[in-house]
């Protein structure tokens, strides 16, 4: 397990609720551009997309084009999406297998994938899959994903049961896929990764969070960004 | 299985009145009576690919319980999302029980799986692949997506092998050859085949094409093409021409065994 880091005192302010992380990541999503949300956190990001964003969304098991991946549908076994969830119907959706689904993944044709994750490495090595203690998991489209879209963004909460670092300087964990992380947004920071130089730069903090704050609830070394801007 | 019926030289005759020609390659009757008689020779030990996604739509569902009701057993499955469904309720809808590949595992039957994902995140209650694999009962084989889906679309397209980024760097990796292309480094993976594949499609044509809806095509249509023997449960069969052509999903020569489900029934 990764080292807990040393942290003094009760929290500077509150952390951003998973809503508010979704939010965030969802901010940085580009008008026009095909985007893979993973469950969780970042299947939110759907709610929250900025006025005139508009994404193409797919899932794994065969759909481009759908809708808020929240506005459930009538409950179609037959239009599901991968979280296993039901979205609908809507104009210019398209279907499709898995063969075609995944050399869309593979071929590199994904502009941005939003994951979580278990451990991200300081080089941008990412591990989703599997805990070693239990010692099975699902590995799913994630490997394929992460290895393969053109953007990896990890929407997370920042610590594991409170104060267990997730942002680490080596990944004890069994990766997804090495050096393929961009950035990382979670309840407390925005963590840009400079993977050629192996370097976090933390570029935002929650409101009422400090640089230092954020590095005693981190094991990987960060940098500070030339201005740190308050996450909104 | 390849009995000549009346019913289906009919259909084709029907098909063309001006040419009543009967072309011995086309009446092959494909199809089953039954569920269980489409089943009845899969012996034990069996490889079986079981198409879909994970979730209702898509699954074989009707096979799935027909093989378990034949009461083999060592058989490896081959599936994607396998067995979560029954615990979490994953791609079912509310009101119903949902009806997973644990099945096989709950029953001791299967000993193997290969898929992309044997288990949901959370472990209450066990899901009956971990509860088997943690007994030490089940050997459970986990392939990336893209990988599983290509492995199988391999096989049916007659490429033994082919070279992929995905897993690279990773415990996929282990004891593959490596080899670098355009500066990136790729894993060898192997063509992935097996004895049955149980697949699901919205409607078949006497002839055996098929057709899909939704997202209920996910890993059917290469699994279709990948078995030795390809067995089908369909909503409807219909007669030649009654697929458009430009809807085919699933060509006809790919298909050994169509079974039509009954009309109304409350599973998906």
């Amino acid at each position: 397990m990764s080292s807990k880091p040393e942290i003094t005192g009760n929290e500077p302010a509150p952390r951003l609720n998973r809503a508010a992380i979704a939010k965030r990541a969802a901010r940085d999503l580009v008008d026009g551009s095909t985007v893979n949300l993973g469950i969780g956190i970042p299947a939110m990001c759907a709610d929250f997309l900025p006025d005139g964003v508009e994404l193409l969304y797919h899932a794994e098991n065969g759909i481009l084009g759908f809708k808020e991946l929240s506005a459930p549908g009538e409950g179609d076994p037959n239009l599901m999406d991968a979280g296993g969830k039901f979205p609908k119907l809507v104009p210019g959706m398209a279907f499709f297998d898995s063969v075609e689904s995944f050399s869309l993944i593979r071929g590199g044709h994904i502009d941005v994938t939003v994951l979580g994750a278990l451990q991200v490495s300081r080089s941008g090595d990412l591990a989703n899959w599997v805990v070693p203690k239990r010692g099975i998991g699902s590995i799913g489209g994630a490997m394929d994903l992460a290895a393969n879209a053109k953007k990896v963004v990890i929407a997370m909460e920042h610590n594991a049961h409170g104060d267990i670092a997730k942002i680490v300087e080596e990944c004890t964990f069994p990766l997804t896929a090495p050096g393929c992380v961009d950035e990382i947004i979670t309840d407390i920071a925005v963590i840009e990764i400079d993977r050629e130089n192996g370097l976090m730069v933390l570029r935002e903090v929650a409101p009422g969070w400090t640089f230092d704050d954020v590095q005693a609830r981190t094991e990987a070394r960060l940098e500070a960004a030339d201005k740190i801007d308050q996450m909104a | 299985m390849q009995l000549y019926s009346a019913k289906t030289l009919r259909s084709v005759c029907d098909a063309r009145p001006k040419d009543r020609t009967i072309r011995l390659v086309v009446p092959i009757n494909k199809i089953s009576n039954s569920f269980s008689e489409a089943v009845a020779d899969i012996p034990s030990g069996a490889s079986i690919m079981i198409g879909g996604f994970g979730g209702a739509g898509g699954q074989p569902t009707r096979l799935m319980l027909a093989l378990r009701d034949l009461g083999i057993g060592d058989l490896t499955i081959i599936g994607n999302v396998a067995g979560i469904s029954k615990t979490t309720g994953y791609g079912w809808p509310d009101d119903l029980d949902p009806i997973d590949q644990g099945m096989f595992f709950e029953s001791g039957q299967a000993t193997k799986i290969t898929c992309s994902f044997p288990v949901p995140g959370t472990t209450n209650p066990l899901s009956e692949i971990e509860k088997a694999w943690r007994e030490g009962n089940a050997e459970v084989d986990i392939v990336p997506q893209g990988t599983l889906i290509e492995r199988i679309r391999a096989a049916g397209a007659g490429i033994p092998a082919f070279y992929t980024p995905t897993g690279v760097g990773t415990s996929v990796a282990e004891g593959k050859e490596h080899r670098d292309f355009d500066g990136r480094t790729h894993l060898l993976e192997h063509a992935l085949t097996a004895d049955f594949a149980l697949i699901r499609a919205q409607k078949a044509d006497t002839r055996g094409n098929l057709q899909y809806i939704g997202t209920s095509r996910a890993f059917n249509p290469a699994m279709a093409t990948a078995a030795r023997t390809t067995i089908v449960e369909v909503d409807e069969i219909v007669g030649i021409g009654g697929i458009d052509s430009e809807r085919v999903g699933t060509l006809s020569t790919y298909v050994d065994r169509i079974v039509q489900r009954e009309t109304g029934d409350y599973l998906p």
